[in-house]
């Protein structure tokens, strides 16, 4: 307790709280005292980084915001041909990476694990209520529309792309990266002619695939849309390290039109057949939850709901978070793209509904043909 | 006649006096979005050209710009900044050097590389920025390690400066003493992790 006493006038002493005796009586103990000399400069130069720390953090804030006003006033932004000229270059880049990573696909897809894609069911879903399906979601996507316009009205900041094309699939995606860089699956994104990506508010962006690999079924979307503003201050943060069993996790996804909170517990450590790669957790999830983030209670993301089994209830697989990590270490490799994962954690020690609150923001419907 | 009278008012705008840089570099230092927005506005066209140029995007020259006013914040914050040359010259310099780095990082270094502005020499700024970085990663990671409510008990005090009443008050304390106990205790478990990782890295 002695040092917590001497900290506190420490701190004083350095915020110049100190009234005159009091100051010159410290400073003759500070002078008497080499070890208390010591302990002065050592807090003193603690503190200063931490206020240092604390400006920067302010500064980098300031600098994204402005940014990304910048970006959207259109005085920051790649020139269209540059654009377009990326895009057929990353295209070139990764054509031989996409058709063998398909031909890996055709291999691994005959295993028996029903993949949580809306993709693959849909067939399934259309056998039972094919009518009531194809309305209830025109119905939910024309109210949703509505909602996008009244707001697009109210706030007047977004032009949200509206797709073409007809979505034949949905499934669920999260940001790993402000800068527009999504996880989702990669059966999710297989085949995917064309990539749409959905946020809360509804606002749709393209995106393409930068990466895919079927083996670890895991696959990074980059937004490409310029519509898209970069987001800073990601919620949660990626554990490197494993979750133990029971612990209670949840997560967030799109197997509707609106995105559907569940919430369950680690069952095991390794996935379908042993696959130490993956986790099985017992949860709820349907077609349309692939590529959604499990998170545990602090608000780290262990692992990415990938498959459930077909014969089981409530048997779910999720890819282990540290493949994260390879891919983005790959993609580093073969492509020279830095994607930085979020250090700072803000979920931790908030209740439920406010995580939620917090997370949702980041966590997209991901469609396509 | 007309044409280089326009062209005057241009250049004019773009230059700013000594005056009205020191004034800029003041607004910075105090974490001013104003003058972020100023640099911003005058010199990011003539990285993000230099950068294209030199084998980048656009995103690659956000980065790089993005770094270039830490380097310069850093620079302000310390005190021991003039301004030896235009700010455009010192921007153009530091962005130009972490370009090539990046480029030789990569393996995509490329001797030819163009200059299209005067530079001046900055190895010693970016020196001083790599270990003042360091030092912030430290401190950050420092204090996500803590977890909850310690950092945000710790984050209230030293940064957000609240009295220990009102931190007691929002974190449910019993009393200003209970939460100052508590705020002793993280202190201390935060400078051991900041303390252990900053020894480590020699």
């Amino acid at each position: 307790m002695e040092e917590n006493l001497l900290l506190d006038a420490i701190e004083r002493y350095r915020n110049g709280q100190m009234d005159k005796n009091e100051k010159k009586f410290f400073e003759e103990l500070k002078s008497n005292n080499p070890e208390i000399d010591e302990l002065f400069a050592e807090h003193a130069f603690f503190l200063a980084e931490l206020e240092r720390m604390s400006e920067q953090k302010q500064f980098r804030h300031n600098l994204n915001e402005v940014e990304n006003k910048l970006i959207n006033e259109g005085v920051i932004s790649g020139s269209k041909a540059k654009g377009k000229a990326k895009i057929v270059y990353l295209w070139n880049r990764y054509r031989r990476t996409i058709s063998v990573a398909a031909a890996i696909a055709c291999l691994v897809s005959l295993s028996t694990a029903t993949i949580i894609s809306k993709y693959s069911e849909n067939k399934k879903v259309a056998v039972i209520t094919p009518l009531v399906d194809h309305k209830l979601n025109q119905f939910e996507y024309k109210l949703n529309e509505i909602e996008h316009k009244l707001n697009d009205a109210a706030t007047t900041t977004h032009s949200a792309v509206k797709p073409k094309f007809e979505a034949n699939f949905r499934a669920t995606g999260f940001l790993v990266d402000g800068k527009g860089y999504l996880i989702t699956n990669a059966h999710v994104v297989q085949n995917a002619k064309n990539l749409v990506v959905e946020n809360k508010k509804g606002d749709q962006f393209y995106a393409e695939q930068i990466y895919s690999n079927s083996v670890t079924d895991l696959a990074i979307l980059k937004i490409t849309d310029t519509s898209f503003a970069k987001v800073s201050d990601l919620p949660y943060t990626f554990t490197k390290s494993g979750a133990e069993l029971a612990e209670p996790i949840f997560t967030l996804g799109y197997p509707r039109e609106e995105v559907v909170y569940g919430e369950g517990y680690l069952s095991a450590k390794s996935g379908y057949y042993g696959d130490t790669t993956s986790y099985q957790i017992s949860i709820s999830v349907n077609p349309g939850n692939s590529g959604g983030p499990v998170i545990d209670k602090n608000g780290e993301v262990i692992g990415i709901i990938s498959s459930k089994e077909t014969n089981a209830d409530g048997v779910v697989f999720a890819i282990k978070s540290k493949n994260i990590y390879s891919a983005l270490k790959e993609i580093k490799k073969d492509k020279d793209i830095t994607i930085k994962t979020p250090t700072t954690n803000s979920l931790k020690g908030l209740d439920r509904v406010k995580q939620i609150k917090k997370l949702e923001d980041f966590v997209y419907k991901v469609k396509g043909n | 006649m007309g044409y280089f009278s326009v062209l005057y008012v241009l250049i004019i705008s773009r230059v700013k006096t000594i005056e009205q840089e020191t004034l800029l570099l003041k607004g910075l230092a105090v974490n001013d979005t104003e003058a972020i927005e100023t640099i911003y506005r005058d010199n990011f066209a003539a990285i993000k050209s230099y950068i294209i140029k030199n084998n980048g995007y656009t995103d690659d020259a956000l980065d790089v710009f993005q770094e270039a006013m830490i380097v310069l914040f850093e620079k302000v914050k310390s005190g021991s900044f003039t301004l030896s040359c235009q700010l455009q010259t010192y921007l153009y310099s530091i962005c130009r050097r972490l370009w090539l780095k990046k480029l030789q990082k990569q393996n995509r270094f490329n001797p030819s590389l163009e200059t299209i502005e005067e530079i001046v020499p900055v190895e010693d700024d970016l020196e001083f920025h790599e270990k003042k970085n360091n030092d912030f990663l430290f401190m950050e990671s420092a204090l996500a390690k803590i977890g909850e409510p310690c950092k945000s008990l710790l984050e209230a005090f030293y940064l957000e400066k609240k009295t220990m009443p009102e931190i007691a008050e929002a974190f449910g304390y019993t009393n200003a003493d209970n939460a100052k106990t508590q705020k002793y205790k993280c202190l201390v478990r935060l400078k051991k992790i900041f303390f252990a990782q900053y020894k480590n890295k020699d």
